[in-house]
């Protein structure tokens, strides 16, 4: 493997504190120095990172690749090729494939056939329940055995308290973080956006906040019964994320994270009936935003997700209320939060911060960091490049952003995974 | 003015709802010759594109473009292409390949009639829309409203029932305020959004609390399912505390009328005396209809207001 340096560059590692002008040199796949010295030799290949950042490669906790049983939308192949374009080496892919991810054969399979691909590290997110049905525990066991991180239903919530409980106390065996999808499916039902002004306006059913609210509170709870660690995926309301902040308060051992869209976008996106901002939890108000933006600034987020939800046109370009949730990601998420620290919302220290070593420290995961030794996952962005998002020209097979077509800064220039160059 | 597509009432300015009003009004004489026909859009094609089941609202479309000579295609999900599994949009793109001037568009979904317009270059009416809106039925009852009252400025019009699920309501509320008059919705809080205060309207969950300062009733349909899904115990009950019947209607103003979009549950929403009764306006809505919706067609066709 070619040995790489990275000049020019500031440096910017969370893990270590580290903000500074630094070369990086990198050399069987590991960090082998970072000095602030710009010599290098011919041995080295050279990245100049001039005017951009380099950061620890970014992790995305939440992924949807569509890899066995939707690959018209996304697969394996194309999805690692999205997530490299958008700086991401870590990628967590959830169970909701068909067939399930609820079992150690497709656990196995996703893991080769990610190994084979190449590109980015893909860990597997086991299903909690067979079919993701909310009835019989998967096999959690045999799929950590397989390679799975974490096991979730996301897509779904588990509605049984007593199934979700016992999901907890397993998992405790296995070392590894129950993810909820808080969604009370009785308050949410036939709901397509968030119950508000905009969805009275529109004449489209809604879903109230409470859905949401009612179940991050019965998870932490649960996870208090039973000592285990929870993880909230994408947190979308301010009650929401105020209970995540006291259940902290309350050492329990709850982690949680937020994606670009519930940061930047609110119902109003919907407006026009715009299907591309149909997701699932739905886009909010203001208030909603504005008091997620505050948690990351009071350290209570730990990592933000894409729930990268790759659709096919045909899925999208219909009403409303037929359209699939979700909204492609990876590729966006980068200049999406920056718009937060360009407008001074949040630093540029704590955006990275949620990108690495935020979710590393989340699942226990050795990446997210630039240590001597570490894995070479690095990422390196110009922070204030135009960019004109124009999914037509995306990696992913599915084009299905409400960012299509925003003037936008902050662009990926070079992804390096395993010490390898995966994106430029 | 050009209107190429009616799809909410948002769209209209002041100026144009009283502009098809007029059209509505002068159109309307057709009803009363021997001969219901004139020549207004002779040659012009107009599919009815009705996904979801309706008797009145689609015989009154196509009445009103048989009178203004116009060749219609009556077209209706059951037994067509969408049970073949073909696309909502690949249907309509392949009737619009047979080149259809008009495409009125009812459809169980919001926001479909928009997509069409989006999607289509033929003009696209809007005959219902999911629980969003019913444009040509908010004009049809305040051309009611004006025949009966002189006035729409100023009056006090109350919208009884079930408005969540109600696309009429949301017409309507929105058709009232831009033209100045004072809007009450009053029945169970399970079926009026609180939001609905976006619109500056007040709220009750009393209708005895509207009913004696309404000018205008206007009751709306209250669906079985409704008691399904939980938001009312039962339709007897519903109908004894939000129904309009003798009781009800003992507070009421003297000259008050009581308009409904129809059909009606008659015992449940409103009662047989009070449907049948002095009151009531419901079949002046239904003539209305015909002419508000020969003004929309006409307009959409590039019509100039007739003399």
């Amino acid at each position: 493997m070619k040995k790489l340096a990275i000049i020019n560059g500031r440096v910017i590692d969370p893990s270590q504190k580290l903000d500074a002008a630094r070369t990086i040199f990198i050399e069987d796949g590991k960090i082998k120095k970072i000095t602030d010295s710009k010599k290098t030799d011919a041995s080295y290949e050279v990245i100049n990172a001039k005017g951009c950042i380099v950061s620890p490669g970014f992790i995305d906790l939440h992924t949807h690749l569509r890899d066995p049983g939707f690959e018209y939308r996304e697969d394996l192949e194309s999805g690692s090729q999205s997530a490299a374009a958008g700086g991401f080496t870590t990628i967590l892919c959830m169970a909701n494939t068909s067939p399930v991810n609820d079992n150690a054969s497709i656990t196995g399979m996703i893991v080769k056939r990610a190994k084979e691909v190449g590109l980015v590290n893909i860990l597997p997110i086991g299903a909690i329940t067979k079919d993701l049905k909310g009835k019989e525990m998967a096999e959690i066991g045999e799929m950590v055995s397989a390679g799975a991180v974490a096991i979730s239903d996301d897509g779904r919530p588990v509605m049984n308290g007593q199934l979700m409980r016992h999901a907890l106390e397993y998992a405790k065996r296995f070392k590894i973080p129950v993810v909820t999808h808080a969604e009370d499916c009785t308050l949410s039902a036939g709901g397509h956006m968030h119950e508000g002004k905009v969805s009275c306006r529109l004449g489209i059913k809604g879903v109230p906040s409470a859905a949401e609210e009612t179940m991050i509170q019965r998870d932490i709870l649960l996870s208090d019964l039973t000592g285990h660690r929870l993880h909230v995926a994408h947190v979308s309301t301010k009650r929401g994320i105020e209970m995540i902040a006291q259940a902290k308060k309350d050492r329990l051992l709850v982690t949680c994270e937020v994606t670009p869209h519930h940061l930047t976008l609110t119902d109003e996106t919907c407006t026009e009936y715009n299907t591309n901002a149909k997701v699932n939890p739905p886009l909010r108000t203001q208030a909603d935003c504005d008091a997620l933006i505050r948690a990351i600034n009071d350290g209570v987020v730990d990592a933000i997700a894409t729930d990268h939800a790759p659709h096919a046109m045909d899925e999208k370009v219909c009403g409303f209320d037929h359209a699939n949730c979700g909204m492609i990601g990876m590729e966006t998420a980068l200049p999406v939060v920056l718009q937060l620290v360009h407008a001074k919302k949040i630093t540029l220290k704590k955006m990275i911060e949620l990108f690495t070593i935020g979710p590393a420290k989340a699942f226990n995961l050795k990446s997210g960091t630039l240590k001597i030794g570490a894995t070479a996952d690095i990422a390196i962005f110009d922070p204030k490049a135009t960019n004109k998002i124009d999914a037509d020209s995306f990696y992913s097979k599915s084009k299905n952003s409400p960012f299509h077509g925003m003037n936008l800064r902050g662009k990926i220039k070079f992804t390096i995974c395993g010490g390898k160059v995966v994106y430029s | 003015m050009s209107f190429k597509h009616i799809l909410s009432i948002r769209d209209l300015s002041k100026k144009d709802c009283e502009l098809i009003l007029e059209t509505a009004k002068n159109l309307k004489e057709i009803s009363t010759r021997a001969v219901k026909k004139v020549p207004a859009l002779r040659g012009k094609t107009v599919i009815l594109c009705f996904f979801e089941s309706s008797t009145r609202t689609r015989a009154s479309f196509e009445i009103a473009a048989k009178w203004l000579s116009a060749d219609t295609i009556s077209f209706s999900s059951s037994g067509s292409s969408l049970s073949k599994g073909e696309s909502v949009l690949d249907t309509v793109k392949n009737l619009e390949a047979m080149r259809p001037d008009i495409l009125v568009v009812r459809h169980a979904s919001s926001g479909i009639p928009q997509l069409f317009a989006k999607h289509l270059q033929c003009s696209v009416i809007n005959a219902g829309d999911g629980q969003h809106e019913h444009p040509s039925q908010a004009l049809l009852d305040l051309m009611t409203i004006q025949e009966h009252k002189k006035r729409i400025e100023g009056l006090h019009v109350a919208i009884i029932g079930d408005i969540l699920h109600s696309r009429v309501a949301r017409s309507n509320i929105l058709l009232l305020k831009k033209m100045g008059a004072k809007v009450s919705l009053a029945g169970p809080a399970s079926l009026i959004p609180k939001e609905m205060a976006q619109y500056d309207v007040k709220i009750s969950h009393d209708i005895r609390e509207v009913i004696p300062s309404a000018d205008c009733i206007m009751m709306l349909r209250v669906q079985r399912e409704r008691q399904e899904e939980c938001f009312f115990p039962s339709l007897r009950e519903y109908a004894r505390f939000f129904g309009l019947n003798k009781e009800t209607m003992k507070h009421a103003k003297k000259d008050v009328i009581i308009l409904h979009p129809g059909p009606v549950n008659r015992g449940v929403e409103i009662s047989p005396e009070v449907a049948d009764g002095p009151h009531s306006v419901i079949l002046d809505q239904v003539s209305n209809g015909v002419a508000v919706r020969m003004a929309l067609l006409y307009l959409v066709c590039g019509g100039e207001s007739q003399k």
